[in-house]
């Protein structure tokens, strides 16, 4: 009786050590995790709190309006501005309409087939794939055999950085049409190309305009494919087959230089480009969270 | 499904009533081209998805052509050579790849951590309200240009870094062997550790938004039946989510592995770009293929050093498609195996 009451009070004492320790080894991994998000907005938040502090006194219409300088002069970001514009716009125009058949393809034709499968798994690896082997790939396609850093290669490497992003979107957002709209139009009558086009691409267009948007995002920011394709350029130019500049790499060029305008122009960049990306991202989940 | 067909019956049993009698031959014309036009786009679709195969297969010739001058001069002795000097025209490829591998793997050592708390909080602990606002801010992160963390980096961080962990470090380790080469070298921010770190805050989103995702695939019957048993929050996660989800966690962590060794720009801003390899210290100016190819690619001349350049590129290629197609198989083993189980 007595043997039996001391073997019972220690292991109650065993239990509720046991208790004690689970939770403790609870509360420890819970203010890990805590500690591991804090962390992970934290760096947010200082990058952004950084960019809007030195960018923000580098705004000014000169910036807009005039050329990248000579070290130590006064000028703004205009030719830089103009040639990133024009060339995401152009590859934008270029990628687009591949990655959005490639994904119809992926989505409406043959999912399951061999091609489909490859294609699929192929363009998760281009979608993650380093963005400086787009780069020397183009040069070795365009800018070698032409002999001459062109605006058009650098189009065309950012191109190929739209095609996979469209193509992942295009064909989830396909995905999520339902089969009864297909069936319900094919019934009638109505050719694959017009289901496609007029009722399942048209029902998922905010989805595919995300994906568009995002790519959109994604080679705005772009530097290293364009480090040795598009090159540079000091001047305003909108000739395609000559070296221009874009808003990235003139920040590459100026944040590295020593000059102290240079400088304070690569911050305004900087903070341009975070800015136009991060508001791309959010348009683009405002429009995917209406739908 | 069944919801949409009643109304495109409808509409069409309307239209079909009011305009019946329509002309034989206006009806079938639309028929013949129709199918023209299916052909035509279904062409189309068809060559979009080869040209994205064959995209694949340009880059790799490409990379293989351009190379192959130091590819026949070198061979496989490229990847453990260690000098790199284009005036005497003698290139060896180890300091960039120690470099690229020595920055992903303390960018992962960080990452990786850090990644699976945040992916724990977002499934397990975080409120309701607060779960979109933080996971919308973490892929914000993923989005952040890389030129705008290389500048931070370089002008913001690095400093810092030298300032408060390199400074103390060299004071406290100086004297010691062997540790204290680890943490030598001017007190200038820039290295193969501010490298790394600058790197793990860029892979941290990619790991913890895969890994947020692959833990939502865990049936929640399995978890409230833990949780229904007395287990802890911890409990549940280390012996129910974490073992139904290993290969699509390793997935995760192997696509931020793929994201860290490609990932330039953040790299050549703090690096330093010097092609030595005597120092193994974390605070020496360092390189790696990226940077390699960032800074030298442009003005190196045609022939055996942008041969050598594009030499690098391939082998970065090919790493990162291992990592990355490795990562991939294994997220889809976990998705085939859910579909089996439910």
């Amino acid at each position: 009786m007595n043997a039996g009451s001391v073997s019972k009070t220690t292991t109650d004492a065993q239990r509720q050590a046991r208790y004690n320790s689970r939770k403790r080894v609870n509360t420890l991994a819970l203010i890990l995790a805590q500690a591991a998000m804090a962390f992970g907005v934290f760096w947010l938040i200082w990058i952004l709190l950084e960019t809007v502090r030195l960018g923000l006194g580098g705004m000014s219409l000169a910036l807009f309006t005039q050329m990248t300088p000579a070290p130590n002069e006064v000028g703004g970001l205009a030719n830089a501005i103009w040639g990133s514009v024009v060339m995401v716009v152009l590859a934008t125009a270029i990628g687009t309409p591949i990655g959005v058949m490639a994904g119809i393809y992926l989505a409406e034709y043959e999912p399951r087939g061999w091609l489909a499968e490859t294609t699929r798994f192929v363009n998760d690896i281009l979608l993650s794939a380093p963005s400086i082997v787009i780069g020397l790939f183009i040069y070795a396609l365009v800018v070698a055999r032409l002999k001459s850093f062109s605006g058009m290669a650098g189009v065309l490497a950012l191109a190929l950085i739209v095609i996979p992003v469209v193509i992942r979107t295009t064909e989830n957002m396909l995905a999520l049409v339902p089969a009864g709209l297909r069936e319900a139009s094919y019934a009638l009558g109505t050719p694959k190309w017009k289901v496609i086009t007029l009722i399942t691409l048209r029902s998922a267009r905010a989805g595919v305009l995300t994906g568009i948007l995002l790519a959109v995002a994604r080679i705005s920011g772009e530097t290293a494919p364009l480090l040795f394709t598009a090159l540079s350029n000091q001047f305003w130019n909108s000739d395609l087959s000559k070296p221009m500049a874009s808003l990235p790499v003139t920040i590459f060029k100026f944040a590295m230089s020593p000059y102290e305008n240079w400088q304070e122009l690569a911050w305004a960049g900087v903070f341009l480009i975070t800015m136009a990306v991060l508001g791309l991202n959010i348009l683009a989940r405002v429009l995917t969270r209406q739908k | 499904m069944s919801s949409v067909l009643p109304v495109d019956e409808n509409s069409d049993a309307v239209r079909a009533k009011t305009m019946p009698p329509q002309n034989q031959s206006q009806r079938h014309q639309p028929w013949i081209s129709g199918v023209l036009a299916d052909r035509i786009f279904g062409f189309f679709a068809k060559g979009a998805a080869y040209l994205t195969l064959g995209l694949l297969v340009g880059i790799l010739l490409s990379l293989v052509v351009g190379a192959w001058p130091a590819i026949e001069k070198y061979g496989l002795s490229f990847l453990w050579r260690s000098q790199w000097d284009p005036v005497q025209e003698e290139f060896g490829g180890l300091v960039m790849i120690y470099g690229t591998l020595a920055t992903s793997i303390i960018a992962l050592l960080i990452a990786v951590p850090v990644s699976f708390g945040i992916a724990l909080f977002l499934t397990e602990l975080s409120p309701a309200w607060l779960k979109r606002p933080l996971g919308t801010a973490i892929e914000l992160l993923a989005a952040v240009p890389s030129i705008v963390y290389g500048m931070w980096g370089l002008m913001v961080f690095g400093p810092l870094l030298a300032e408060y962990v390199q400074t103390p470090l060299q004071s406290l380790l100086g004297g010691v062997p062997y540790l204290g080469a680890l943490v030598s070298g001017p007190p200038v921010g820039i290295g193969i550790l501010s490298a790394g770190i600058i790197l793990a805050i860029m892979v941290i989103p990619f790991i913890a938004s895969v890994m947020r995702d692959v833990f939502e695939v865990v049936p929640p019957m399995l978890k409230e039946s833990a949780y229904g048993l007395g287990a802890t929050t911890w409990e549940v996660v280390s012996t129910i989510v974490l073992p139904f989800t290993k290969t699509g966690v390793l997935g995760a962590v192997m696509l931020g592995l793929g994201r860290a060794l490609g990932e330039t720009m953040a790299v050549t801003f703090v690096i330093g770009n010097m092609n030595q390899l005597t120092s193994l210290s974390v605070f020496e100016a360092a390189n790696s293929i990226t940077s390699a190819l960032a800074n030298e690619f442009a003005e190196a001349g045609a022939g055996l050093h942008q041969a050598s350049l594009i030499y690098l590129g391939l082998v970065l290629f090919f790493i990162t498609f291992v990592v990355l197609a490795f990562s991939k198989l294994l997220l889809l083993r976990l998705k085939k195996s859910e579909g089996a189980k439910s």
